[in-house]
């Protein structure tokens, strides 16, 4: 992309490239510790709110929004790119705070893929 | 990756469908008119020299613009969402593709008659990556209504590729662009099982 470019996805003006850190939030670090698709949705796992006392207040706001809603929905409401909120919410992950609720992988038999499109479908049609 | 999820099959609580296609072409419309909320927007950061994100690290003085995309989302029972992600349609957001289309269903490309080369960088992704894909051709009130086999045939469209015509304002019409992507990615699963049972 040239320097000069500062069109977006749709050719619509975007932000002139940024000299901010996003990353500084996340310690420079750019890989989430576990899977996150973008779709993927998260629940918050019943834990001790002193549990919470040690969090950046990126991964709070993160935990705060995150309940019943996918990882491009945090992002967004967060304001934080995906790459950010994918590394903040691997660490809540890890600590046991967020759980990932299931998504189609690579790693899926055919018989899940078929269920979910099934699924998917039924939905669709009554929706 | 050092995390494993647990081994018991987990029904999906959540899927996606990608809509792709050139400017203008009435993506996030589309998205709109079906979402149960307003469009949302999520940013993916990307170096000027576009070699993705996790290169940030390497070269944290780089300066970094974003790609954004758009996308809406459908409760369609009480443990199943479907989110609808917009995708910006250049072959240098590529890389982005990749992430978006891992687990999709499948793939509407959006086509406008006036410029149909737009859809061509999409429809070579999606074949690549074997995504099962529909073309919607959108139709609104003053465009020429044009034949859908033409449109079929001026894309090089393989012959089991199901085109459709559109009205992406139209929540109905929105609707049934996703039930036929929908049918199509289910027929070409089951007819991979009969192949593969042959």
């Amino acid at each position: 992309m040239a320097p000069d470019d500062t069109r977006g996805p749709d050719d619509e003006p975007v932000a002139p490239a940024r000299f901010v850190r996003p990353y500084t939030i996340t310690a420079g670090r750019t890989k989430a510790a576990v899977d996150l698709p973008m779709e993927a949705t998260l629940r918050i796992q019943p834990h001790d709110a002193s549990a919470d006392a040690d969090l950046g207040a990126g991964a709070q706001r993160v935990l705060d929004l995150c309940d019943q809603r996918s990882v491009a929905e945090v992002s967004a409401l967060a304001s934080m790119p995906i790459g950010v909120v994918r590394v903040l919410l691997g660490d809540l992950v890890q600590q046991g705070l967020v759980r990932v609720q299931a998504t189609i992988t690579e790693s899926s038999s055919q018989d899940e893929r078929i269920e979910l499109i099934e699924r998917t479908l039924r939905g669709l049609r009554s929706y | 990756m050092d995390f494993a999820p647990t081994s018991a099959p987990r029904k999906a609580a959540s899927t996606k469908i990608v809509i792709a296609g050139g400017f203008g072409v009435g993506k996030t419309t589309l998205v709109g008119s079906v979402s149960e909320i307003v469009p949302l927007r999520t940013e993916a950061l990307v170096t000027n020299e576009s070699e993705g994100v996790d290169d940030l690290a390497a070269v944290p003085t780089k300066a970094t613009t974003t790609v954004a995309m758009d996308f809406g989302r459908l409760t369609l029972a009480e443990d199943l969402v479907l989110y609808l992600f917009g995708t910006p349609g250049q072959r240098r957001f590529w890389f982005m593709w990749d992430d978006l289309c891992r687990g999709a269903i499948g793939a509407i490309v959006m086509v406008d008659t006036a410029r149909l080369d737009e859809s061509f960088s999409p429809l070579d992704y999606f074949e690549s990556k074997g995504l099962p894909f529909i073309v919607a051709v959108n139709q609104f009130d003053g465009t020429r209504e044009y034949d859908l086999d033409e449109v079929a045939a001026a894309l090089a469209l393989p012959p089991e590729v199901p085109i459709i015509r559109v009205d992406a304002r139209d929540r109905e019409s929105a609707k049934q662009a996703l039930v036929r992507v929908t049918e199509y990615a289910l027929l070409r699963l089951t007819q991979s099982l009969t192949v593969n049972a042959n």
